[in-house]
């Protein structure tokens, strides 16, 4: 006889999970209980918001399913922003949370949530285990349904009850479930007219995105491009499906994309896109967006195809194994001279590099970008990052060079601030030897500053990087450009001294505000073996560039 | 682009929430029922759920996309032109004081209907049809005047080979 716990636990080792992000409360007591007496390493966080997105940075940067336990009631509604992400950007993780007994289940009991009901719509899948024979198999579906197919969060709520209830425990098999089958192979007949396009080309141009990265595609992407010549742009989840410092690299695509990429996209003829869903950020003007092309979209979730952009040739399967049948498709072409057609191309994709990269102006104060660039250089492009969500996500995005898929870790979809802290704390356990660094905002690391202490606790040398201005940034941007400078709650003039929390919390707080202090706070906190807050105060009214105005064509850029 | 009404049917999981999350997913997303009806099938692990949406055919595909993607849906078809039939059944509580009485009679008469309650004052009449047969029967009986109304939303099934 097994508890609904020891279950659990059981479970948990089958799917190789060696660490969870959680934080306790009542209703899961029985749980942690048994959880002390495994070998499985838990995380307390400070937040249950920072378990999911830590289990979400571990996901990204592990490949992983990442995995976070709570309490019911407020345990429960605090993940919901955590899962929203995860969902919006396709990631892997399992979260279990507490739940009263079944006998009050819907009595209003105390820490009583409908948190299925909550989440139905913010998750791939979840369930509420009823009964203690159910908790095996439900439990291997979710980690089934969560890594397979487009992945996703799924969320298992499991009643106290139920985790202290004893059954006979007979190890569950294989999960089969008839209404889910996700096509991994692509269609033949419709690879054969890709190939065809492709060949007959003049201007062809590949759109990746987060798809490739999940699907472990980048390689199998990289041949492709490398070998037929072809140009690449990603999406801001697709950044590092390509290499960063390769020439046919034109930068992200979109509102803040290069002038190249949109340059590029509205000009090719044929736009090959693979594990992108064509977001609003990323097309502008949806009427506007590549109209000179044919597109082919590959990816597993069929309602990506048609849902945003009408496309030539759909194609339902994995990234991975899609480009891989393209590759061998296409193995006779490569090596061939490129067509003058392309060569053109390529010069006219040369010459908009060439006249219009992404650049700044250098000034009296710490230029932000300038910072980017100089943590990629200290770097050595090999860090993993994370970022909280706006200006610092954007300049993170265009000005650190990734040539590897996973290491940048962002709240895309959602765009969710206080992403980047607990995130960085995943990815530091997922990866405990490579440098780990959250680019964030004075506004955003406010979100979930209380995860310091998480990092402390641990030893999780993370860092920190505050491109501090002042503002919340983006919105400012917004209403200088468009809402007549009106700065209406965006200025953040009473933030912490955040050297003397980063001391506060038993980490390493430095400060630079001058541009000749920059580097060496940079390399001092990139050398610290502890977690250090590096405020870096910059150019106060610094805004993002090229920015597409909302709605508008993503050729209509402002420029700096 | 036109908006055209569309019968879709599906058998799903027969388990609590599976209603919830196919009816949440039209609220989500923005699409609308119009009506749905749904029971258990002869398996009882298995029901059937056949929704009324109207919407021009891209949001048409994506709604079949996006229903086919819950885990708990097993099989969506449309059920559309003459590969399938359809029903929707309609309870219609009418006046019917001496003067209208004979005319009501008349009327479910020729519609094959069925009185199922009968007053002084009023009849309740049963009907079986596609949406138009529904539609001319409430015509009729518009002016004489309707007290309540119930309808099941549209059930329908695919015709097997002949």
């Amino acid at each position: 006889m097994m508890t609904g716990a020891q279950i659990l636990m059981n479970i948990l080792k089958d799917e190789n999970v060696d660490t969870i992000f959680g934080f306790p409360g009542g209703a899961v007591i029985d749980i942690y209980d048994e959880l002390a007496r495994t070998g499985i390493r838990h995380i307390l966080v400070r937040h249950e918001q920072g378990a999911v997105h830590a289990a979400d940075g571990y996901a990204r940067a592990s490949g992983k399913v990442g995995v976070c336990l709570v309490t019911s009631g407020p345990g429960a509604t605090n993940t919901v922003t955590g899962i929203a992400s995860a969902f919006a950007d396709s990631i892997p993780i399992v979260v279990l949370t507490g739940q009263v007994p079944t006998h009050l289940i819907g009595n209003d009991a105390f820490q009583e949530v409908d948190i299925v009901g909550i989440t139905r719509s913010c998750t791939k899948h979840n369930y509420l285990v009823e009964s203690i024979t159910d908790l095996a198999r439900i439990l291997k579906e979710a980690f089934y349904l969560a890594r397979s197919g487009r992945p996703g969060p799924v969320l298992v709520d499991i009643p106290k009850n139920i985790a202290s209830a004893k059954t006979d425990f007979t190890p569950p098999g294989d999960v089969r479930l008839r209404s889910y089958n996700p096509t991994y192979r692509p269609n033949q007949k419709q690879m054969r007219e890709v190939v065809r396009l492709l060949q007959a080309a003049e201007r062809p141009l590949i759109f990746a995105g987060g798809g490739v990265i999940l699907s472990k595609g980048a390689a199998e992407l990289t041949h492709l491009a490398q070998t037929a010549r072809i140009p690449v742009t990603t999406s801001l989840m697709g950044l590092g499906a390509f290499p960063g410092s390769d020439p046919l690299f034109l930068g992200m695509i979109g509102m803040h994309g290069t002038y190249a990429a949109n340059m590029s996209a509205s000009t090719c003829d044929l736009m090959l896109a693979v594990g992108v869903r064509f977001d609003d950020r990323v097309t502008g003007k949806t009427d506007a967006f590549a109209r000179q092309a044919a597109i082919v979209h590959i990816d597993i979730d069929p309602t990506s195809i048609r849902k945003n952009i009408p496309v030539s040739v759909p194609l339902v399967g994995d990234c991975r194994i899609s480009l891989q049948m393209l590759n061998e498709m296409t193995g006779t072409a490569a090596g061939d001279a490129p067509s003058p057609a392309r060569v053109e191309w390529l010069g006219r994709i040369a010459e908009w590099k060439r006249t219009q990269p992404l650049s700044y102006h250098q000034g009296e104060s710490i230029k932000p970008q300038h910072v980017v660039e100089k943590v990629c250089e200290l770097t050595r492009g090999e860090a993993i990052i994370t970022t909280e969500v706006g200006q610092n996500q954007m300049w993170a995005a265009q000005f650190y060079r990734f040539d590897h898929p996973n290491r940048f870790i962002t709240s895309g979809g959602l765009g969710c601030m206080g992403f980047g802290l607990p995130a960085a704390i995943g990815a530091q356990i997922a990866c405990p030897d490579q440098v780990v660094v959250d680019i964030a905002g004075d506004g955003s690391i406010q979100m979930n500053i209380q995860e310091m202490a998480t990092a402390v606790q641990y030893n999780l040398p993370i860092k920190i990087v505050i491109l501090n201005n002042g503002y919340l940034g983006m919105v400012r941007q917004w209403q200088e450009l468009f809402y007549g400078r009106r700065y209406s709650s965006t200025r953040m003039n009473h933030a912490p001294d955040f050297v003397k929390l980063a001391e506060a919390y038993g980490a390493v707080g430095l400060r630079a505000t001058r541009p000749e202090e920059m580097e060496p706070v940079l390399k001092q906190g990139l050398a610290e073996r502890k977690p250090v807050i590096m405020d870096i105060v910059v150019e106060a009214e610094e805004g993002v560039y090229p920015m597409v105005p909302s709605g508008a064509p993503i050729t209509e850029m402002l420029l700096v | 682009m036109a908006e055209d009404k569309h019968v879709m049917t599906m058998l799903v999981d027969n388990q609590p929430g599976v209603t919830s999350r196919v009816t949440g997913l039209f609220s989500s997303k923005g699409f609308n029922i119009e009506s749905i009806c749904g029971s258990p099938t002869n398996d009882p692990n298995v029901s059937r759920i056949t929704i009324v949406t109207a919407a021009n055919p891209p949001v048409i595909e994506q709604i079949e996309k996006q229903l086919r993607k819950l885990v708990n849906v097993i099989k969506l078809r449309s059920l559309n032109g003459p590969k399938s039939v359809r029903r929707e059944l309609a309870l219609i509580c009418v006046h019917a004081k001496a003067e209208q009485r004979a005319e009501v009679l008349r009327i479910v008469d020729i519609f094959r209907g069925k009185i199922v309650d009968a007053g002084l004052e009023h009849f309740i009449i049963e009907v079986t049809g596609e949406e138009a047969k529904i539609q001319a029967v409430l015509n009729l009986l518009k002016p004489i005047g309707i007290k309540k109304l119930a309808r099941t939303g549209m059930i329908g099934l695919i015709r097997e080979p002949k």
